[in-house]
Protein backbone atom coordinates (compact mmCIF):
# COMPACT_ATOMS: atom_id res chain seq x y z
CA UNK A 1 0.00 0.00 0.00
CA UNK A 2 1.50 3.19 -1.10
CA UNK A 3 1.21 6.31 1.14
CA UNK A 4 -0.40 8.67 -0.57
CA UNK A 5 -0.87 12.22 0.87
CA UNK A 6 -3.96 14.39 -0.12
CA UNK A 7 -2.93 17.71 -0.66
CA UNK A 8 0.29 19.36 -0.59
CA UNK A 9 -0.88 21.88 2.71
CA UNK A 10 0.96 21.55 5.58
CA UNK A 11 -1.69 21.90 9.52
CA UNK A 12 -0.02 23.48 12.35
CA UNK A 13 1.16 20.90 15.17
CA UNK A 14 -1.58 20.46 18.02
CA UNK A 15 0.54 21.45 20.76
CA UNK A 16 1.53 24.74 19.69
CA UNK A 17 -1.91 25.90 20.03
CA UNK A 18 -3.23 27.40 23.62
CA UNK A 19 -7.15 26.30 24.03
CA UNK A 20 -8.36 29.12 23.53
CA UNK A 21 -7.55 28.37 19.59
CA UNK A 22 -10.73 25.92 19.68
CA UNK A 23 -11.69 25.02 16.35
CA UNK A 24 -14.99 24.52 17.62
CA UNK A 25 -16.84 25.77 20.87
CA UNK A 26 -19.83 24.97 22.41
CA UNK A 27 -21.44 26.72 24.72
CA UNK A 28 -24.87 24.92 25.99
CA UNK A 29 -25.86 24.19 22.84
CA UNK A 30 -29.53 22.98 22.22
CA UNK A 31 -31.58 21.55 19.73
CA UNK A 32 -35.41 21.15 19.64
CA UNK A 33 -37.68 19.94 17.09
CA UNK A 34 -40.76 21.50 18.49
CA UNK A 35 -41.10 20.25 21.96
CA UNK A 36 -38.52 17.50 21.70
CA UNK A 37 -34.96 18.12 22.95
CA UNK A 38 -32.75 16.53 20.15
CA UNK A 39 -29.28 18.52 21.92
CA UNK A 40 -30.10 19.69 25.84
CA UNK A 41 -27.34 22.13 26.74
CA UNK A 42 -24.25 20.37 25.72
CA UNK A 43 -20.52 22.04 26.49
CA UNK A 44 -17.61 20.81 24.35
CA UNK A 45 -14.68 22.34 22.69
CA UNK A 46 -12.52 20.50 19.50
CA UNK A 47 -8.66 21.74 19.12
CA UNK A 48 -6.87 21.98 15.98
CA UNK A 49 -5.68 18.35 14.32
CA UNK A 50 -7.37 16.41 16.97
CA UNK A 51 -9.59 13.51 16.36
CA UNK A 52 -12.59 14.14 18.25
CA UNK A 53 -15.36 11.59 18.83
CA UNK A 54 -18.82 11.91 19.71
CA UNK A 55 -20.36 8.08 21.26
CA UNK A 56 -23.66 7.48 21.71
CA UNK A 57 -26.42 5.10 20.87
CA UNK A 58 -29.47 5.68 18.36
CA UNK A 59 -31.11 9.07 19.01
CA UNK A 60 -28.44 10.32 20.89
CA UNK A 61 -28.56 13.64 19.29
CA UNK A 62 -25.07 13.09 17.67
CA UNK A 63 -26.35 13.45 14.03
CA UNK A 64 -28.21 16.86 15.21
CA UNK A 65 -24.92 18.22 16.93
CA UNK A 66 -22.80 17.69 13.17
CA UNK A 67 -25.50 19.28 12.03
CA UNK A 68 -25.62 22.10 13.62
CA UNK A 69 -21.07 22.22 13.51
CA UNK A 70 -22.29 22.07 9.96
CA UNK A 71 -24.50 24.87 9.22
CA UNK A 72 -26.65 22.96 7.85
CA UNK A 73 -29.35 23.43 10.73
CA UNK A 74 -30.47 26.56 13.01
CA UNK A 75 -29.34 26.08 16.53
CA UNK A 76 -32.53 26.29 18.81
CA UNK A 77 -30.39 27.92 22.08
CA UNK A 78 -26.87 28.41 23.24
CA UNK A 79 -23.41 29.56 21.29
CA UNK A 80 -21.57 27.73 18.69
CA UNK A 81 -18.62 28.98 17.38
CA UNK A 82 -16.83 26.87 14.45
CA UNK A 83 -13.87 27.59 13.08
CA UNK A 84 -14.24 31.29 14.39
CA UNK A 85 -17.30 31.55 12.15
CA UNK A 86 -21.09 31.83 13.35
CA UNK A 87 -22.84 28.74 11.47
CA UNK A 88 -26.45 30.41 11.89
CA UNK A 89 -24.86 34.11 10.06
CA UNK A 90 -21.48 32.59 8.30
CA UNK A 91 -22.90 29.64 6.59
CA UNK A 92 -22.03 29.63 3.12
CA UNK A 93 -18.25 30.77 4.41
CA UNK A 94 -18.15 28.32 6.69
CA UNK A 95 -19.43 25.66 4.52
CA UNK A 96 -16.74 26.34 2.14
CA UNK A 97 -13.97 25.11 5.01
CA UNK A 98 -15.51 22.11 5.81
CA UNK A 99 -15.68 18.45 4.05
CA UNK A 100 -18.47 16.82 5.53
CA UNK A 101 -19.42 12.59 4.64
CA UNK A 102 -23.03 12.76 6.01
CA UNK A 103 -24.60 9.40 7.73
CA UNK A 104 -26.91 8.59 4.45
CA UNK A 105 -24.97 7.72 1.10
CA UNK A 106 -26.48 11.00 -1.14
CA UNK A 107 -24.47 10.18 -3.99
CA UNK A 108 -25.74 10.85 -7.48
CA UNK A 109 -25.97 7.34 -8.62
CA UNK A 110 -26.68 8.35 -12.19
CA UNK A 111 -23.28 9.90 -12.69
CA UNK A 112 -20.20 8.71 -12.28
CA UNK A 113 -17.59 8.45 -9.80
CA UNK A 114 -15.60 11.26 -11.46
CA UNK A 115 -18.67 13.37 -12.18
CA UNK A 116 -19.99 13.28 -8.56
CA UNK A 117 -16.66 14.58 -7.46
CA UNK A 118 -16.06 16.96 -10.51
CA UNK A 119 -19.76 18.43 -10.06
CA UNK A 120 -19.17 19.03 -5.89
CA UNK A 121 -15.82 20.56 -6.78
CA UNK A 122 -17.96 23.09 -8.59
CA UNK A 123 -19.85 23.96 -6.05
CA UNK A 124 -17.31 25.13 -4.18
CA UNK A 125 -15.83 27.21 -7.39
CA UNK A 126 -12.69 25.18 -8.12
CA UNK A 127 -11.49 25.21 -11.08
CA UNK A 128 -11.88 22.25 -13.55
CA UNK A 129 -8.48 21.78 -13.70
CA UNK A 130 -8.01 21.95 -10.36
CA UNK A 131 -10.41 19.47 -9.35
CA UNK A 132 -9.77 17.05 -12.18
CA UNK A 133 -6.16 17.36 -10.48
CA UNK A 134 -7.74 16.67 -7.03
CA UNK A 135 -9.71 13.79 -7.88
CA UNK A 136 -6.94 11.94 -9.61
CA UNK A 137 -5.19 12.65 -5.80
CA UNK A 138 -7.95 11.43 -3.83
CA UNK A 139 -9.22 8.29 -5.93
CA UNK A 140 -5.70 7.22 -5.34
CA UNK A 141 -6.09 7.87 -1.34
CA UNK A 142 -9.53 6.37 -1.54
CA UNK A 143 -7.87 3.32 -3.47
CA UNK A 144 -10.60 4.04 -6.30
CA UNK A 145 -8.72 4.75 -8.70
CA UNK A 146 -10.01 2.13 -11.32
CA UNK A 147 -13.34 2.82 -10.67
CA UNK A 148 -12.84 6.59 -11.77
CA UNK A 149 -15.53 6.17 -14.74
CA UNK A 150 -17.86 4.09 -12.70
CA UNK A 151 -21.34 4.76 -12.27
CA UNK A 152 -22.26 4.99 -8.56
CA UNK A 153 -25.04 2.28 -8.84
CA UNK A 154 -22.54 -0.38 -9.60
CA UNK A 155 -20.66 0.19 -6.60
CA UNK A 156 -20.46 -1.73 -3.52
CA UNK A 157 -21.48 -0.02 0.16
CA UNK A 158 -18.06 0.41 1.04
CA UNK A 159 -16.98 1.69 -2.23
CA UNK A 160 -19.80 4.29 -2.34
CA UNK A 161 -18.56 5.34 1.49
CA UNK A 162 -15.34 5.85 0.19
CA UNK A 163 -16.40 8.25 -2.82
CA UNK A 164 -18.31 9.86 0.12
CA UNK A 165 -14.60 10.44 2.14
CA UNK A 166 -13.45 11.52 -1.68
CA UNK A 167 -16.19 14.57 -1.93
CA UNK A 168 -15.83 16.02 1.10
CA UNK A 169 -12.04 16.04 1.07
CA UNK A 170 -12.71 18.00 -2.45
CA UNK A 171 -12.07 21.30 -1.27
CA UNK A 172 -9.28 20.47 1.24
CA UNK A 173 -11.40 21.31 4.20
CA UNK A 174 -10.28 22.85 7.79
CA UNK A 175 -12.27 20.15 9.37
CA UNK A 176 -13.65 16.72 8.64
CA UNK A 177 -17.25 16.09 9.91
CA UNK A 178 -17.80 12.13 9.76
CA UNK A 179 -21.34 10.85 10.47
CA UNK A 180 -21.56 7.29 10.94
CA UNK A 181 -18.66 6.48 8.43
CA UNK A 182 -18.93 2.64 8.70
CA UNK A 183 -21.90 1.56 9.59
CA UNK A 184 -23.45 -1.02 7.94
CA UNK A 185 -20.16 -1.86 6.38
CA UNK A 186 -18.57 -5.54 6.68
CA UNK A 187 -15.35 -5.74 9.07
CA UNK A 188 -13.12 -5.57 6.00
CA UNK A 189 -14.50 -2.39 4.81
CA UNK A 190 -14.75 -0.77 8.05
CA UNK A 191 -10.95 -1.40 7.58
CA UNK A 192 -10.12 0.27 4.84
CA UNK A 193 -12.24 3.27 5.85
CA UNK A 194 -10.10 2.82 9.52
CA UNK A 195 -6.76 3.07 7.84
CA UNK A 196 -7.61 6.04 5.13
CA UNK A 197 -9.07 7.83 8.38
CA UNK A 198 -5.82 7.99 10.26
CA UNK A 199 -3.37 8.45 7.72
CA UNK A 200 -5.65 11.89 7.16
CA UNK A 201 -5.07 12.25 11.03
CA UNK A 202 -1.57 11.86 10.85
CA UNK A 203 -1.83 14.56 8.04
CA UNK A 204 -3.16 16.91 10.65
CA UNK A 205 -6.59 16.79 9.38
CA UNK A 206 -8.97 17.76 12.31
CA UNK A 207 -11.62 15.02 12.57
CA UNK A 208 -14.77 14.86 13.75
CA UNK A 209 -16.30 11.25 14.24
CA UNK A 210 -19.72 10.06 15.50
CA UNK A 211 -20.14 6.60 15.87
CA UNK A 212 -21.72 3.73 18.02
CA UNK A 213 -19.27 1.73 17.56
CA UNK A 214 -16.67 1.75 20.81
CA UNK A 215 -14.00 0.25 18.55
CA UNK A 216 -14.30 3.07 16.29
CA UNK A 217 -13.86 5.27 18.90
CA UNK A 218 -10.91 3.53 20.71
CA UNK A 219 -9.32 2.91 17.13
CA UNK A 220 -9.65 7.03 16.19
CA UNK A 221 -10.37 9.26 18.64
CA UNK A 222 -7.64 11.40 20.56
CA UNK A 223 -10.72 12.28 22.82
CA UNK A 224 -14.65 11.59 22.81
CA UNK A 225 -17.76 12.94 24.51
CA UNK A 226 -20.16 10.25 24.85
CA UNK A 227 -23.89 11.07 24.77
CA UNK A 228 -26.94 9.76 25.39
CA UNK A 229 -30.85 11.44 25.16
CA UNK A 230 -29.26 14.49 23.87
CA UNK A 231 -26.61 15.13 27.38
CA UNK A 232 -22.95 14.34 27.32
CA UNK A 233 -22.27 12.07 30.22
CA UNK A 234 -18.63 11.80 30.21
CA UNK A 235 -15.84 13.22 28.14
CA UNK A 236 -12.49 12.21 28.09
CA UNK A 237 -9.59 10.04 25.77
CA UNK A 238 -10.65 6.34 25.67
CA UNK A 239 -7.99 5.42 28.06
CA UNK A 240 -8.99 7.82 30.67
CA UNK A 241 -12.59 7.01 30.09
CA UNK A 242 -12.34 3.37 30.78
CA UNK A 243 -9.72 3.66 33.90
CA UNK A 244 -12.05 6.68 35.16
CA UNK A 245 -15.14 4.71 35.01
CA UNK A 246 -14.74 1.03 35.45
CA UNK A 247 -12.57 -1.61 36.97
CA UNK A 248 -9.68 -2.94 34.38
CA UNK A 249 -11.25 -6.48 33.52
CA UNK A 250 -14.55 -7.40 32.67
CA UNK A 251 -15.58 -11.34 33.32
CA UNK A 252 -18.32 -12.79 30.84
CA UNK A 253 -20.61 -15.43 31.80
CA UNK A 254 -23.09 -17.20 29.50
CA UNK A 255 -25.46 -19.52 31.11
CA UNK A 256 -27.77 -21.83 29.54
CA UNK A 257 -31.07 -20.57 28.18
CA UNK A 258 -33.92 -20.23 31.41
CA UNK A 259 -30.54 -20.15 33.96
CA UNK A 260 -29.12 -16.66 33.50
CA UNK A 261 -32.58 -15.50 35.47
CA UNK A 262 -32.12 -17.34 38.50
CA UNK A 263 -28.46 -16.76 39.38
CA UNK A 264 -28.78 -12.78 39.11
CA UNK A 265 -28.53 -12.50 43.31
CA UNK A 266 -25.43 -15.21 43.10
CA UNK A 267 -23.80 -13.10 40.37
CA UNK A 268 -23.77 -9.52 41.90
CA UNK A 269 -22.44 -11.36 45.39
CA UNK A 270 -19.56 -11.86 43.08
CA UNK A 271 -18.17 -7.89 43.16
CA UNK A 272 -19.01 -4.62 44.01
CA UNK A 273 -20.11 -3.87 39.95
CA UNK A 274 -22.00 -7.02 38.15
CA UNK A 275 -24.75 -6.31 34.85
CA UNK A 276 -26.89 -8.60 34.36
CA UNK A 277 -27.82 -8.19 30.45
CA UNK A 278 -30.51 -10.07 28.59
CA UNK A 279 -28.09 -12.49 26.67
CA UNK A 280 -25.14 -12.67 29.59
CA UNK A 281 -23.53 -11.20 32.79
CA UNK A 282 -20.67 -9.24 33.19
CA UNK A 283 -18.38 -9.35 36.62
CA UNK A 284 -16.65 -6.29 36.74
CA UNK A 285 -13.05 -6.43 38.22
CA UNK A 286 -9.37 -5.36 38.70
CA UNK A 287 -8.23 -9.39 39.02
CA UNK A 288 -9.99 -11.52 35.97
CA UNK A 289 -8.02 -14.40 37.11
CA UNK A 290 -9.02 -13.95 40.97
CA UNK A 291 -12.59 -13.98 39.98
CA UNK A 292 -12.91 -16.94 37.19
CA UNK A 293 -11.25 -18.81 40.69
CA UNK A 294 -13.92 -17.49 42.78
CA UNK A 295 -16.67 -18.69 40.11
CA UNK A 296 -15.15 -22.41 38.78
CA UNK A 297 -15.20 -23.01 43.31
CA UNK A 298 -18.74 -21.63 43.30
CA UNK A 299 -22.22 -23.46 42.64
CA UNK A 300 -22.38 -21.56 39.37
CA UNK A 301 -22.07 -23.64 36.21
CA UNK A 302 -21.70 -20.87 33.53
CA UNK A 303 -21.68 -22.19 29.91
CA UNK A 304 -19.06 -19.79 29.04
CA UNK A 305 -16.58 -17.61 30.63
CA UNK A 306 -14.96 -15.27 28.66
CA UNK A 307 -12.20 -12.86 30.76
CA UNK A 308 -11.33 -9.52 28.66
CA UNK A 309 -10.66 -5.87 29.26
CA UNK A 310 -12.68 -3.14 29.86
CA UNK A 311 -13.85 -1.08 26.53
CA UNK A 312 -16.04 2.46 26.01
CA UNK A 313 -18.96 -0.39 25.65
CA UNK A 314 -18.46 -0.99 29.54
CA UNK A 315 -18.15 2.87 30.33
CA UNK A 316 -21.61 3.73 28.24
CA UNK A 317 -23.33 0.42 30.02
CA UNK A 318 -21.74 1.85 33.39
CA UNK A 319 -22.98 5.74 32.80
CA UNK A 320 -26.33 5.10 31.32
CA UNK A 321 -27.29 1.62 32.28
CA UNK A 322 -28.10 0.68 28.69
CA UNK A 323 -25.69 -1.00 25.85
CA UNK A 324 -25.00 0.79 23.09
CA UNK A 325 -25.99 -1.19 20.04
CA UNK A 326 -29.20 -2.61 20.36
CA UNK B 1 -14.73 36.77 -9.50
CA UNK B 2 -16.93 34.31 -7.80
CA UNK B 3 -19.23 32.57 -9.24
CA UNK B 4 -22.61 33.59 -8.19
CA UNK B 5 -24.01 30.24 -5.93
CA UNK B 6 -27.25 29.93 -8.03
CA UNK B 7 -25.23 29.70 -11.56
CA UNK B 8 -23.29 26.65 -9.65
CA UNK B 9 -26.28 24.80 -8.86
CA UNK B 10 -27.23 25.73 -12.43
CA UNK B 11 -23.82 23.42 -13.47
CA UNK B 12 -24.97 20.81 -11.93
CA UNK B 13 -28.19 20.28 -13.55
CA UNK B 14 -26.64 20.69 -17.01
CA UNK B 15 -23.66 18.27 -15.93
CA UNK B 16 -26.61 15.69 -14.63
CA UNK B 17 -28.73 16.51 -17.88
CA UNK B 18 -25.69 15.87 -20.16
CA UNK B 19 -25.42 12.52 -19.30
CA UNK B 20 -29.48 11.30 -19.25
CA UNK B 21 -30.18 13.55 -22.19
CA UNK B 22 -30.81 11.33 -25.11
CA UNK B 23 -34.68 9.89 -24.07
CA UNK B 24 -35.64 13.70 -23.14
CA UNK B 25 -34.40 14.95 -26.62
CA UNK B 26 -36.03 12.37 -28.69
CA UNK B 27 -39.60 13.43 -26.76
CA UNK B 28 -38.86 16.93 -27.64
CA UNK B 29 -38.74 16.46 -31.10
CA UNK B 30 -41.29 13.78 -31.55
CA UNK B 31 -43.86 14.89 -29.21
CA UNK B 32 -44.78 18.39 -31.32
CA UNK B 33 -44.65 16.16 -34.63
CA UNK B 34 -46.80 13.75 -33.55
CA UNK B 35 -49.18 16.16 -32.00
CA UNK B 36 -48.76 18.27 -35.39
CA UNK B 37 -49.34 15.67 -37.33
CA UNK B 38 -52.71 13.67 -35.55
CA UNK B 39 -54.41 16.85 -34.39
CA UNK B 40 -53.47 19.35 -36.45
CA UNK B 41 -53.53 17.58 -40.01
CA UNK B 42 -56.11 14.98 -39.24
CA UNK B 43 -58.82 16.40 -37.02
CA UNK B 44 -57.66 19.36 -38.74
CA UNK B 45 -59.42 18.42 -41.81
CA UNK B 46 -62.71 17.40 -40.49
CA UNK B 47 -62.75 21.34 -38.63
CA UNK B 48 -62.05 23.03 -41.54
CA UNK B 49 -64.86 20.80 -43.17
CA UNK B 50 -67.26 22.24 -41.17
CA UNK B 51 -66.07 25.58 -40.90
CA UNK B 52 -64.84 27.03 -43.92
CA UNK B 53 -64.00 30.16 -42.54
CA UNK B 54 -61.80 28.65 -39.85
CA UNK B 55 -61.10 29.15 -36.26
CA UNK B 56 -60.38 32.80 -36.14
CA UNK B 57 -59.96 32.45 -40.15
CA UNK B 58 -57.37 30.47 -39.99
CA UNK B 59 -56.54 26.96 -40.61
CA UNK B 60 -57.54 24.53 -37.50
CA UNK B 61 -53.47 23.34 -38.08
CA UNK B 62 -52.47 27.16 -37.52
CA UNK B 63 -55.11 27.80 -34.62
CA UNK B 64 -54.02 24.87 -32.50
CA UNK B 65 -50.07 24.96 -33.31
CA UNK B 66 -49.36 27.90 -31.08
CA UNK B 67 -51.86 26.45 -28.59
CA UNK B 68 -49.95 23.50 -28.35
CA UNK B 69 -46.53 25.14 -28.05
CA UNK B 70 -46.98 26.74 -24.84
CA UNK B 71 -49.01 23.60 -23.65
CA UNK B 72 -45.96 21.63 -24.35
CA UNK B 73 -43.87 24.22 -22.08
CA UNK B 74 -46.64 24.06 -19.48
CA UNK B 75 -46.36 20.47 -19.69
CA UNK B 76 -42.36 20.44 -19.38
CA UNK B 77 -42.62 22.84 -16.50
CA UNK B 78 -44.58 20.46 -14.19
CA UNK B 79 -42.46 17.93 -14.86
CA UNK B 80 -39.36 19.53 -13.65
CA UNK B 81 -41.44 20.49 -10.85
CA UNK B 82 -42.25 17.70 -9.32
CA UNK B 83 -40.56 14.28 -10.36
CA UNK B 84 -37.13 16.03 -10.08
CA UNK B 85 -37.51 18.01 -6.95
CA UNK B 86 -38.83 15.08 -5.04
CA UNK B 87 -36.18 13.26 -6.26
CA UNK B 88 -34.22 15.67 -4.86
CA UNK B 89 -35.56 16.06 -1.47
CA UNK B 90 -36.52 12.39 -1.01
CA UNK B 91 -35.36 9.75 -3.15
CA UNK B 92 -31.46 10.56 -4.28
CA UNK B 93 -31.39 13.53 -1.83
CA UNK B 94 -28.85 15.28 -4.12
CA UNK B 95 -30.35 18.80 -2.74
CA UNK B 96 -29.44 17.75 0.58
CA UNK B 97 -26.02 16.69 -0.69
CA UNK B 98 -25.45 20.41 -2.14
CA UNK B 99 -26.32 22.20 0.70
CA UNK B 100 -23.29 20.95 2.79
CA UNK B 101 -21.41 22.77 0.00
CA UNK B 102 -21.52 26.64 0.29
CA UNK B 103 -25.28 26.51 -1.45
CA UNK B 104 -28.10 27.29 0.75
CA UNK B 105 -31.80 26.59 0.04
CA UNK B 106 -32.27 30.18 -1.38
CA UNK B 107 -29.64 29.45 -4.20
CA UNK B 108 -30.65 25.95 -4.45
CA UNK B 109 -34.08 27.13 -5.57
CA UNK B 110 -33.28 30.08 -7.52
CA UNK B 111 -31.00 28.00 -9.60
CA UNK B 112 -33.31 24.95 -9.95
CA UNK B 113 -35.91 27.47 -11.19
CA UNK B 114 -32.73 28.81 -13.85
CA UNK B 115 -32.27 25.46 -14.74
CA UNK B 116 -35.71 24.61 -15.14
CA UNK B 117 -36.34 27.90 -17.32
CA UNK B 118 -33.22 26.39 -19.22
CA UNK B 119 -35.01 22.96 -19.91
CA UNK B 120 -38.49 24.79 -20.84
CA UNK B 121 -36.99 27.09 -23.45
CA UNK B 122 -35.02 24.02 -24.77
CA UNK B 123 -38.66 21.95 -25.08
CA UNK B 124 -40.20 25.47 -26.61
CA UNK B 125 -37.63 26.32 -29.14
CA UNK B 126 -37.26 22.70 -30.71
CA UNK B 127 -41.21 23.09 -30.88
CA UNK B 128 -41.47 26.25 -32.29
CA UNK B 129 -38.62 25.06 -34.97
CA UNK B 130 -40.81 22.26 -36.00
CA UNK B 131 -43.87 24.33 -36.60
CA UNK B 132 -41.58 26.18 -38.92
CA UNK B 133 -40.24 22.92 -40.12
CA UNK B 134 -44.15 21.78 -40.91
CA UNK B 135 -44.49 25.22 -42.65
CA UNK B 136 -47.39 26.32 -39.77
CA UNK B 137 -46.55 29.73 -39.31
CA UNK B 138 -43.01 31.55 -40.46
CA UNK B 139 -40.22 30.81 -38.41
CA UNK B 140 -39.76 34.07 -36.69
CA UNK B 141 -43.34 34.41 -35.57
CA UNK B 142 -43.09 30.72 -34.21
CA UNK B 143 -40.10 31.51 -32.52
CA UNK B 144 -42.05 35.39 -31.14
CA UNK B 145 -44.52 32.61 -29.19
CA UNK B 146 -41.66 31.13 -27.03
CA UNK B 147 -42.33 33.91 -25.10
CA UNK B 148 -45.39 33.28 -24.02
CA UNK B 149 -44.15 29.28 -23.73
CA UNK B 150 -41.22 30.57 -21.14
CA UNK B 151 -43.38 32.76 -18.97
CA UNK B 152 -45.88 29.54 -18.66
CA UNK B 153 -43.69 27.05 -18.47
CA UNK B 154 -41.89 28.70 -15.73
CA UNK B 155 -44.55 29.71 -13.79
CA UNK B 156 -45.68 26.05 -13.88
CA UNK B 157 -42.23 25.04 -12.51
CA UNK B 158 -42.94 27.38 -9.41
CA UNK B 159 -46.54 26.38 -8.74
CA UNK B 160 -45.33 22.63 -9.36
CA UNK B 161 -42.13 23.06 -7.35
CA UNK B 162 -44.47 25.15 -4.19
CA UNK B 163 -46.85 21.89 -4.01
CA UNK B 164 -44.43 19.22 -4.19
CA UNK B 165 -42.14 20.27 -1.65
CA UNK B 166 -45.47 20.22 0.63
CA UNK B 167 -45.34 16.53 0.03
CA UNK B 168 -44.57 13.62 1.82
CA UNK B 169 -44.45 10.87 -0.72
CA UNK B 170 -45.50 10.88 -4.20
CA UNK B 171 -49.04 9.80 -4.51
CA UNK B 172 -49.87 13.43 -4.77
CA UNK B 173 -47.99 14.64 -7.85
CA UNK B 174 -49.89 11.33 -9.44
CA UNK B 175 -53.64 13.79 -8.45
CA UNK B 176 -51.81 16.71 -9.36
CA UNK B 177 -51.30 15.66 -13.00
CA UNK B 178 -54.30 13.84 -13.11
CA UNK B 179 -56.79 16.63 -11.81
CA UNK B 180 -54.94 20.05 -12.84
CA UNK B 181 -51.88 19.59 -15.59
CA UNK B 182 -54.13 17.44 -17.74
CA UNK B 183 -57.67 19.43 -17.24
CA UNK B 184 -55.86 22.44 -17.74
CA UNK B 185 -54.39 21.29 -21.06
CA UNK B 186 -57.70 20.38 -22.49
CA UNK B 187 -59.70 23.50 -21.58
CA UNK B 188 -57.20 26.46 -21.34
CA UNK B 189 -58.52 27.39 -25.22
CA UNK B 190 -55.35 25.28 -27.07
CA UNK B 191 -58.17 23.08 -28.70
CA UNK B 192 -61.03 25.24 -29.08
CA UNK B 193 -61.87 28.79 -28.26
CA UNK B 194 -62.90 28.64 -24.21
CA UNK B 195 -66.18 30.84 -25.10
CA UNK B 196 -67.27 27.52 -26.36
CA UNK B 197 -67.07 25.95 -22.76
CA UNK B 198 -69.79 25.76 -20.76
CA UNK B 199 -70.66 29.28 -18.70
CA UNK B 200 -69.45 28.58 -15.26
CA UNK B 201 -66.23 26.80 -16.31
CA UNK B 202 -65.10 29.70 -18.44
CA UNK B 203 -64.34 32.16 -15.25
CA UNK B 204 -62.02 28.67 -13.94
CA UNK B 205 -60.05 28.85 -17.66
CA UNK B 206 -59.37 32.39 -17.37
CA UNK B 207 -57.67 32.19 -14.37
CA UNK B 208 -55.45 28.98 -15.58
CA UNK B 209 -51.48 30.34 -16.51
CA UNK B 210 -52.27 28.55 -20.01
CA UNK B 211 -55.11 30.43 -21.24
CA UNK B 212 -53.22 33.57 -20.80
CA UNK B 213 -49.93 31.70 -22.39
CA UNK B 214 -52.28 30.87 -25.01
CA UNK B 215 -53.90 34.39 -25.75
CA UNK B 216 -50.10 35.52 -26.60
CA UNK B 217 -48.94 32.99 -28.40
CA UNK B 218 -51.85 32.66 -30.85
CA UNK B 219 -51.91 36.62 -30.89
CA UNK B 220 -48.22 36.59 -31.83
CA UNK B 221 -48.63 33.94 -34.17
CA UNK B 222 -52.36 34.06 -36.52
CA UNK B 223 -52.61 38.20 -35.38
CA UNK B 224 -55.38 37.41 -33.06
CA UNK B 225 -56.43 40.12 -30.54
CA UNK B 226 -56.07 38.52 -26.96
CA UNK B 227 -59.37 39.18 -24.97
CA UNK B 228 -56.96 40.20 -22.03
CA UNK B 229 -54.85 43.12 -22.58
CA UNK B 230 -51.40 41.12 -22.82
CA UNK B 231 -49.99 43.19 -20.50
CA UNK B 232 -52.47 41.85 -17.87
CA UNK B 233 -51.62 38.43 -19.17
CA UNK B 234 -47.72 39.22 -18.68
CA UNK B 235 -47.77 40.59 -15.73
CA UNK B 236 -49.90 37.83 -14.05
CA UNK B 237 -47.59 34.82 -15.00
CA UNK B 238 -44.50 36.80 -13.54
CA UNK B 239 -46.36 36.67 -10.50
CA UNK B 240 -47.06 33.45 -10.45
CA UNK B 241 -43.59 32.48 -11.28
CA UNK B 242 -43.01 34.94 -8.17
CA UNK B 243 -45.30 33.68 -5.70
CA UNK B 244 -44.13 30.04 -6.49
CA UNK B 245 -40.83 30.73 -5.92
CA UNK B 246 -41.50 32.47 -2.65
CA UNK B 247 -44.03 29.60 -1.48
CA UNK B 248 -41.08 26.81 -2.26
CA UNK B 249 -38.78 28.15 0.14
CA UNK B 250 -40.28 27.29 3.55
CA UNK B 251 -41.31 23.98 3.36
CA UNK B 252 -37.57 23.19 1.34
CA UNK B 253 -35.83 25.03 4.86
CA UNK B 254 -38.12 23.04 7.11
CA UNK B 255 -37.43 19.71 5.16
CA UNK B 256 -33.78 20.21 4.33
CA UNK B 257 -32.37 22.07 6.73
CA UNK B 258 -34.69 21.30 10.24
N1 LIG C 1 -36.04 16.71 11.67
C1 LIG C 1 -36.41 16.18 12.85
N2 LIG C 1 -37.64 16.38 13.33
C2 LIG C 1 -38.02 15.85 14.52
N3 LIG C 1 -37.22 15.11 15.29
C3 LIG C 1 -35.98 14.86 14.87
C4 LIG C 1 -35.50 15.39 13.63
N4 LIG C 1 -34.22 14.98 13.47
C5 LIG C 1 -33.93 14.24 14.56
N5 LIG C 1 -34.98 14.17 15.41
C6 LIG C 1 -35.00 13.46 16.69
O1 LIG C 1 -33.94 13.91 17.49
C7 LIG C 1 -33.35 12.83 18.22
C8 LIG C 1 -31.86 12.81 17.95
O2 LIG C 1 -31.68 12.44 16.61
P1 LIG C 1 -30.25 12.34 15.95
O3 LIG C 1 -30.45 12.02 14.52
O4 LIG C 1 -29.46 13.55 16.26
O5 LIG C 1 -29.65 11.08 16.73
P2 LIG C 1 -28.32 10.27 16.47
O6 LIG C 1 -27.54 10.27 17.73
O7 LIG C 1 -27.64 10.75 15.26
O8 LIG C 1 -28.90 8.80 16.24
P3 LIG C 1 -28.45 7.65 15.21
O9 LIG C 1 -27.35 6.90 15.87
O10 LIG C 1 -29.68 6.82 15.08
O11 LIG C 1 -28.07 8.30 13.94
C9 LIG C 1 -34.08 11.58 17.78
O12 LIG C 1 -35.00 11.24 18.77
C10 LIG C 1 -34.76 11.96 16.51
O13 LIG C 1 -35.98 11.29 16.35
MG1 LIG D 1 -27.23 9.96 13.46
Amino acid sequence: MNTSTVGSRTYPQVSSLPMSDALISARALTKKFGDFVAVDGIDFEVRQGEAFGFLGPNGAGKTSTMRMIGAVSPITEGDLTVLGLDPMTQGPQLRSRLGVVPQENNLDEELTVFDNLMMYGRYFDLSRAAIRERIAELLAFVQLEDKRDAKISALSGGMKRRVIIARGLINEPDMFILDEPTTGLDPQARHVLWDRLYRLKQQGVTLIITTHYMDEAEQLCDRLVVMDKGKIVAEGSPLSLIAQHTPRDVVELRFPVGVLETVGDHVAGLSDRTEILADRALVYTDDADKTIAVISESTLEPETVLARRSTLEDVFLRLTGRTLVD
Amino acid sequence: MATPLPLRVFEAEARTYRRTWRGSVFTSFLSPVLYLLAMGVGLGSLVDANLPAGLENVPYLTFLAPGLLVATAMQTGAGEGSWKVMGGIKWTQTWKARLASPIGTTSLVIGHMLWSAARVLMVSAIFAFMMAAFRVAPLLQSLAAVGPALLVGVAMVAITTAFTVRLEDPTGLAMFFRFVVIPMFLFSGVFFPITNLPGWLQPVAVVTPLYHAVELARATVVGTTPAVAWWVSVLYLSALILAGTVLAMAPIRRKLTP
